[in-house]
């Protein structure tokens, strides 16, 4: 066991953690942890953004060695895997077999195991909801027994709490998850320019229902009239007959070797990037054939695009609020735009009705925001502290994968299930995040 | 080059192993699998069954039970008939302070890195003349370059290996067998997860696929990566009086 340094995505918590690697679904992951006292957690890819994937002076089980397949059944499309293996891997695995991802994040660089642990959405969650609904079951390792398969029938409790639950109800080592099949490797999509925020609405109500896939992203140092305004992205897959299934056209293509200088992201910079994005296309609509690596993870391409932001790294602020309160999306971009903080990425999203399948996960029907900053120091902790306080009056919550700085207030009033899930922790699993929002008295 | 090649593997749950059987895998190759823990050889299998291969045969076995072998591979080639490749990809890396102490630790080192090669690779090397083809591949060391205090007793294992191979190429030139050493520098597997970590380690796959290059392109000697072979040519003609000195 190695004492090494590990990052999240956002590269802003450097802690120093005993590195455990799991290379085996029946390894003994608890040996270290019980001689030596220290908490465990599961790390998968680390592309969670805040201190959800870290366990400052704790273990780290890291899991991306568990990528064996066990199973596939060609007919019905379920694939049981190790909790290791990447959305990638499966989608390389799947694609040319006629199945997709039924719910797939804006990154296919995550594990199974890191995907059910945050019960991750997409672009269809208005049809398709989490990727949970699609877990039928999967093992889970906990400290202080045997292995556990949980599913909807067996141990519905700790499936529940599992699905959502940040890594901290025992160590998934394999799961079954149910795909969807497809006719095409490629996405119909429709890209449309609007102009403030009312255009948004009108956009994402009208194409809710014709397409499976849609999502919008926003200029958000756009103000005044022009607040909100952006580029609706919608889709559907392709249907080919016969099926025709080509290689992905995303594999990397460039990967930022190191920490860039952190001026090149200020908010000149940030504000013609956003402007040329908007203006970029000159027609109002446009409809293309796109691969669904291009569609799906545009910012795959660029390997380690975290380091563009330098060595003071970045944080991703996702909100929801629910559709009660929908209209509240423009006071949070008033607040945004009055911090002066520049948000370099914006995405705008309309979840669906469909009930998420773990206690604690994220989505509520309502709409997401995702802001994405450089870390600007204590001003962006203050513009999150306001932001906070707005989501949480208006009903809403904050997404934990992303989080870097709720209070613990903030987290317990808007996640008032995370009592009854606490009794599912795992007495020998802690993170860095969970002590954060649950400090002991 | 024939559309279903055989391979026969050896250590089959070793990391470097695993990543070069899902090449192959992927290509429909009917890949036949040597390894002592049954429960973990079953795992691997269903992933490559998975994967693509048209075929996985499964064979539990201890290889440093040398007095087996010549009736395993007997048994395997009765089974399977003819193989394109066979790939030795099991190891063991030792503790170097223990086997200071305790000759018992040292032994084994030696006796699983290099003398149960030597009986394995012998009983291989019958059944590939036999049908004067195919190709075997067999995992050494960076290490058996040059002897480093820190890790002498498994550098000479893999050294000794590495001398037998060249032996063992050059009698096997004449008769079609081909014999590849590969030579990984630290890679991050269960076999050095205790290790820190530098920038040179490098990961399983790009390993397997620096091993399949070298059966396509009909190498003898692999360094993998290939910075290694740069470092170790410099390694090796470091004088000894000055070696010696050195912390490596």
């Amino acid at each position: 066991m190695s004492t090494e340094t590990y990052n999240s995505w956002g590269r802003y918590f450097n802690y120093s953690h005993r590195v455990v690697p799991v290379y085996w679904t029946d390894d003994t992951l608890f040996t270290q942890a019980e001689s030596e006292k220290l908490s465990v957690l599961p790390f998968g890819y680390g592309r969670s953004y805040g201190d959800l994937c870290l366990n400052d002076h704790g273990i780290l089980l890291v899991t991306n060695n568990l990528d064996r397949l066990r199973t596939f059944d060609r007919e019905n499309g379920i694939l049981q895997c190790e909790a290791g293996v990447s959305l990638e891997t499966i989608l390389n695995f799947s694609v040319p077999r006629g199945w997709f991802l039924p719910v797939t994040p804006g990154t296919k660089f995550v594990t199974v195991g890191g995907a059910i642990a945050n019960d991750v959405h997409g672009k269809n969650h208005h049809k398709s909801g989490t990727f949970g609904r699609y877990v039928k079951r999967f093992e889970l390792v906990r400290s202080d027994g045997k292995p556990i398969i949980c599913s909807a029938e067996q141990h519905s409790d700790l499936f529940r709490a599992t699905i959502g639950g940040l890594g901290l109800t025992g160590l998934i080592t394999w799961a079954e998850i149910q795909l969807k099949p497809i006719t095409s490797s490629l996405i119909d999509c429709e890209t449309i320019r609007f102009a403030n925020l009312e255009e948004f609405f009108h956009l994402s109500e009208t194409s809710d229902k014709e397409f499976e896939y849609t999502v919008a992203w926003i200029d958000c140092l756009a103000t005044r009239d022009s607040l909100g305004r952006g580029i609706f992205i919608r889709g559907n897959h392709l249907h080919c007959t016969p099926p025709r299934y080509t290689t992905d056209s995303n594999s990397l293509s460039l990967t930022i070797p190191c920490n860039a200088p952190e001026f090149l992201l200020n908010s000149l910079s940030i504000k013609l990037f956003n402007a040329f994005y908007y203006h970029r296309q000159r027609r109002k609509q446009v409809r293309r054939h796109q691969h669904y690596g291009a569609f799906f993870y545009p910012l795959d391409k660029i390997g380690a695009w975290n380091r563009l932001y330098g060595k003071r790294g970045f944080f991703q602020y996702q909100l929801v609020l629910p559709n009660s309160h929908a209209r509240a999306i423009r006071l949070i971009l008033e607040t945004v735009a009055d911090s002066r903080l520049p948000a370099s990425l914006a995405v705008l999203k309309q979840f669906g009705d469909i009930e998420a399948s773990g206690l604690m996960s994220f989505p509520i029907p309502g709409i997401t925001l995702s802001l994405d900053f450089a870390n600007y120091g204590q001003k962006t902790f203050e513009l999150f502290q306001q932001l906070d306080a707005v989501v949480v009056e208006h009903g809403g919550r904050i997404y934990p994968a992303k989080d870097a700085q709720m209070s613990a207030q903030i987290f317990q009033q808007s996640y008032p299930a995370w009592r009854e899930f606490k009794d599912f922790v795992d007495p020998l699993f802690s993170s860095s995040f969970w002590r954060r929002v649950t400090p002991s008295p | 080059m024939s559309k279903k090649r055989t391979i026969v593997i050896f250590g089959a749950t070793s990391s470097i192993a695993q990543a070069t059987a899902r090449l192959l895998a992927q290509e429909g190759a009917h890949i036949v699998l040597v390894a002592r823990n049954a429960e973990r050889l079953e795992m691997v299998s269903n992933d490559l069954a998975v994967r693509g291969a048209s075929q996985v045969d499964k064979w539990v076995a201890d290889l440093s039970n040398t007095e087996d072998h010549a009736e395993l591979i007997a048994a395997i080639t009765k089974s399977v008939g003819r193989a394109d490749i066979a790939l030795i990809a099991y190891g063991m890396l030792g503790d170097q302070h223990r086997a200071e102490k305790d000759f018992t630790h040292a032994n084994d080192i030696v006796q699983t890195n290099f003398a149960s090669a030597v009986s394995l690779l012998h009983a291989i090397s019958d059944w590939f003349v036999a049908s004067c083809t195919g190709t075997i591949v067999v995992l050494s060391s960076v290490a058996g370059d040059r002897g480093r205090q820190s890790n002498y007793v498994y550098g000479a294992a893999k050294a000794g290996l590495t001398v037998f191979l060249q032996g063992l190429r050059n009698r096997l030139f004449r008769q079609g067998v081909r014999v590849i050493t590969i030579k990984p520098g630290m890679v991050d597997t269960p076999m050095t997860s205790h290790l820190r970590k530098g920038l040179l380690s490098t990961k399983p796959h790009r390993i397997a696929q620096g091993i399949v290059t070298a059966i396509e392109k009909k190498r003898h000697t692999v360094y993998l990566p290939g910075f290694w072979r740069p470092i170790m040519f410099v390694i090796r003609h470091i004088p000894e009086i000055i070696f010696k000195r050195l912390k490596l």
